[in-house]
């Protein structure tokens, strides 16, 4: 029984599913394209995933508390706008702009914590508001004007070094990606083994029983959804460096892709589980499809079609599983 | 038997309407398990409650080891080591077994929290309790009477004096039971005090020392377990005054058809091999405790739930139901005891209320027809007597008497001549009660046959015909009206089967 029961678990551990789809998906595009195989093209996938790396491990919490955070695309535009135009238009300099931006974020993720924990909104409704408010705010911010920030070359291009380095001979060297890493050891620990990520999953599993054991369940209710603004602000900065120019009035959808990434990862979409490991494996399941498609000739719009049948399958993984962890106690 | 550890004086507690608690005395005394009976509304929960701090008392006191106390939380109670086992478990599923048992008070190194220590905490109060579970197993893979034992596990956590069980086998296997005893014995010889809640005689006599017996509120008496009958407990428990008289006679004409025969049913733990005959025009009342499997019974003949086996005729022709839609075509109408979250939609009108069940005969085409609903709303609004300005009225402003009445106007519309009405007073005031009575007679007189589930043996005895007696998912029981008597069923609904 137990044997078995081992056997099963690995294989219906979505977080090792995940990790194999992506080693397949890479394989699979590495032999279909000769094009995807250039090292430009692994650069152009990392630069381009760490933002939504970034939102997918910060919405990972409130979709583990049995939420969700649909603020964060047009929240991290809003961010980079605002912090750009102090940069740009301003004139301050680009470390201002980055501490702003996260900042912002944070704000706006207390006001979903306050709106969903302590207001009693449906965290979809309360969310689908504050998206609305991000995106106009962002053009009202920034007067309406598309925000550039520095580019490698000029002043204050710095921060582009963050996520790749330019080597002799105009090499470039992700090191974006060490620090993906980083965060994802550090919030899965976070996760794991700490009050605040023990009280996220028990909150997202049983809220009344957390309430009964003596827990404030307001509180770290509350901290799900500014942890996730967070990282919404911290995905301002990559998503700076990437995108040259940042457009008012734009983000809305990518918070589908990173919500996307972290279930296809294993976070359950009614709550109660998830690793942080598995959702960085989830992004990349998402990201590989939106640059790899377009190599094989599919366009983008492909990537919409398979990401949504990818996740109807992670989805159902997960009902299996709980419907047998139901008759199994039953 | 130790010295007295807990005295409960004089405690007295009312809330809007209803006198809860009225002067009730108790004792407990440490090495002793004390069991609190009565029948369901009796006030013993609410006792537990004013204990640990949920509910504030009006007046009395209580005196825990030597001192006067008043909780205001369960935490403070916990902290004073007075600890519930809620009969419904507060678990959380995803986090394992030790991580439920530390939860809001884990071991932490700095930031990290120390699993390990957990883990070995665990296992040391299992050992004491001389059970085996794994502490690292999620506590949603553990069956409800493990979870139950990690419930008590994080009670003696607390290093608790007192622990209450508020109906511990309720849920459980024969097997478990005999574990929890074996555990409540051990926790006894450790000198701790123990307040049994629980419905089962035979249980309270083979577990217990002494027992309270409550009605109504108030305390009618305490007994030495061993020095008492089956008998003098039931006395206590159902001594109260009659207020309106029983029915003395069956109406249903002798010879009336049976309308509705169940043979052998079984559906989940809930319901085993029960048999019944319901007659044309007559009420039918299954009577028995809470989680007697009445409802679930219910529920399985109307095809709410599934069943495992056993058959169902109607009218002498057998019926193969398996969804209420199946149920609803064969006549069959279900009021269920949770009006709100199965009987109604609050928020919609009379008029749609009424008509839900058999909307496709109020259509023209692909629209319904406004008018013809309306009547047919309205038709019922005046023979049910429901009191209401129009039937445009939302069901939420009526009172729950006339919500009752919206529901049954419901599957009158549909033609059914079988209903089943589960707990059909519940939360209805005494005059509109009455007028439910009124009503459920007028039907019956009118050829429509009516099973009535109802936990108030008053009402069962005013209003059937003949009665179902269930205890444990099988039926105990069958009397007529003329030879029932309140010791009488009482008697069977306690039986233990085993």
């Amino acid at each position: 029984m137990t044997k078995k029961k081992s056997a099963l678990g690995v294989l219906s551990n979505q977080k090792y599913i995940v990790i194999l789809v992506v080693i397949a998906l890479y394989i699979f595009f590495f032999a279909a394209s000769v094009d995807f195989r250039k090292y430009t093209t692994m650069v152009t996938l990392l630069d381009y995933s760490y933002y939504y790396v970034l939102m997918a491990i910060g919405v990972s919490f409130p979709l583990i508390t049995g939420g969700v955070d649909l603020s964060i695309g047009t929240g991290m535009v809003c961010y980079a706008l605002v912090g750009g135009y102090l940069v740009h238009n301003v004139g301050l300099p680009v470390w201002v702009g980055m501490i702003v931006a996260i900042l912002f974020g944070c704000v706006i993720g207390l006001l979903n914590g306050v709106l969903v924990a302590i207001m009693n909104l449906p965290p979809f409704l309360a969310t689908l508001c504050t998206c609305m408010i991000t995106r106009g705010l962002g053009s009202l911010l920034s007067f309406k004007n598309a925000i550039p920030w520095p580019t490698a070359k000029q002043p204050g291009g710095w921060f582009h070094s963050i996520f790749k380095i330019t080597m002799a001979g105009n090499t470039k060297i992700p090191i974006g990606f060490l620090w993906m890493i980083l965060l994802v050891v550090i919030m899965a620990f976070v996760l794991k083994h700490t009050k605040f990520g023990r009280y996220t999953i028990a909150i997202g599993s049983n809220k009344e029983a957390t309430l009964l054991s003596g827990i404030n369940v307001k509180f770290y209710h509350i901290m799900a959804y500014v942890i996730c603004g967070l990282f919404a602000g911290l995905a301002a900065i990559p998503y700076a460096s990437a995108i040259p120019t940042i457009q008012p009035g734009t983000g809305a959808g990518m918070e589908l892709d990173a919500i996307g990434g972290a279930i296809v990862g294993g976070v359950s979409a009614t709550g109660g589980s998830g690793s942080i490991e598995g959702t960085f494996f989830g992004v990349y399941v998402i990201c590989l499809l939106k640059v790899g498609l377009p190599f094989i000739g599919l366009q983008a719009n492909w990537q919409q079609v398979i990401t949504g049948l990818i996740l109807i399958g992670a989805v159902m993984i997960d009902i299996v599983k709980k419907r047998r962890a139901v008759t199994a106690a039953a | 038997m130790g010295e007295e550890i807990l005295r409960m004086e004089e405690i007295d507690k009312s809330f809007p309407g209803v006198h809860a608690l009225d002067h009730v005395h108790f004792n407990l005394n440490r090495g002793e398990v004390h069991a609190l009976m009565g029948e369901n509304g009796a006030g013993k929960s609410t006792l537990m409650k004013v204990l640990t701090g949920i509910y504030k008392k009006d007046s009395g006191k209580i005196i825990y080891e030597g001192k006067e106390v008043e909780f205001h939380t369960t935490r403070e109670a916990q902290d004073a080591g007075i600890v519930i086992v809620h009969q419904e478990l507060n678990m959380v599923g995803d986090l394992t077994v030790a991580q439920n048992i530390f939860i809001g008070r884990e071991f932490t190194n700095g930031i990290k929290i120390d699993d390990k220590k957990m883990i070995d905490e665990s296992k040391k109060l299992f050992d004491r309790l001389h059970i085996e579970i794994n502490p690292t197993e999620k506590m949603s893979s553990l069956t409800v009477g493990k979870q139950q034992m990690c419930e008590i596990a994080k009670a003696i956590s607390h290093n608790c004096k007192v622990i209450i069980f508020d109906e511990p086998s309720a849920a459980l296997t024969e097997k478990e039971i005999q574990d929890l005893f074996t555990i409540i014995r051990d926790l006894r010889a450790q000198n701790l005090g123990i307040i049994y809640i629980s419905h089962r005689m035979d249980e309270i006599k083979v577990i217990t020392d002494r027992v309270t017996v409550m009605r109504d509120g108030t305390y009618v008496g305490t007994l030495i377990t061993k020095d008492s009958t089956k008998d003098d407990i039931v006395k206590m428990m159902v001594g109260r005054v009659i207020y309106e008289p029983p029915k003395e006679k069956s109406m249903v004409a002798p010879g009336a058809p049976v309308v509705l025969k169940v043979e052998h049913l079984n559906a989940g733990k809930m319901v085993k091999n029960v048999s019944f005959e319901l007659h044309k025009g007559e009420i039918l009342g299954f009577s028995g405790l809470m989680g007697a499997g009445r409802t679930e019974t219910a529920r399985a003949i109307f095809g709410a739930d599934p069943k495992q086996s056993g058959d169902i005729y109607i009218n002498g022709k057998k019926a193969d139901i398996k969804t209420p839609e199946d149920a609803v075509r064969h006549g069959i109408g279900y009021l269920s005891e949770d009006r709100k979250r199965y009987g109604i939609v609050v928020q919609k009108s009379i008029t749609e209320n009424s008509t839900m069940a058999c909307l496709e005969e109020y259509m023209n085409g692909i629209f319904i027809n406004k008018g013809k609903e309306k009547k047919a709303a309205e038709k019922y609004i005046e023979e049910l007597a429901t009191k209401t300005p129009s039937a445009d009225q939302l069901v939420v402003n009526l009172s729950g008497g006339n919500q009752q009445k919206v529901v049954i106007a419901k599957w009158l519309v549909k033609n059914c001549d079988i209903l089943i009405f589960d707990e059909p007073t519940r939360g209805i005031d005494v005059g509109a009660k009455n007028e439910i009575y009124k009503l459920m007679n007028q039907l019956a007189s009118q050829g429509k046959s009516i099973i009535m589930i109802s936990s108030e043996m008053q009402e069962i005895l005013r209003m059937s015909d003949r009665i179902v007696i269930m205890c444990e998912g099988q039926k105990t029981g069958e009397v007529k009206i003329e030879e029932a008597t309140q010791e009488l069923i009482m008697d069977k609904a306690t039986r233990n089967i085993n």
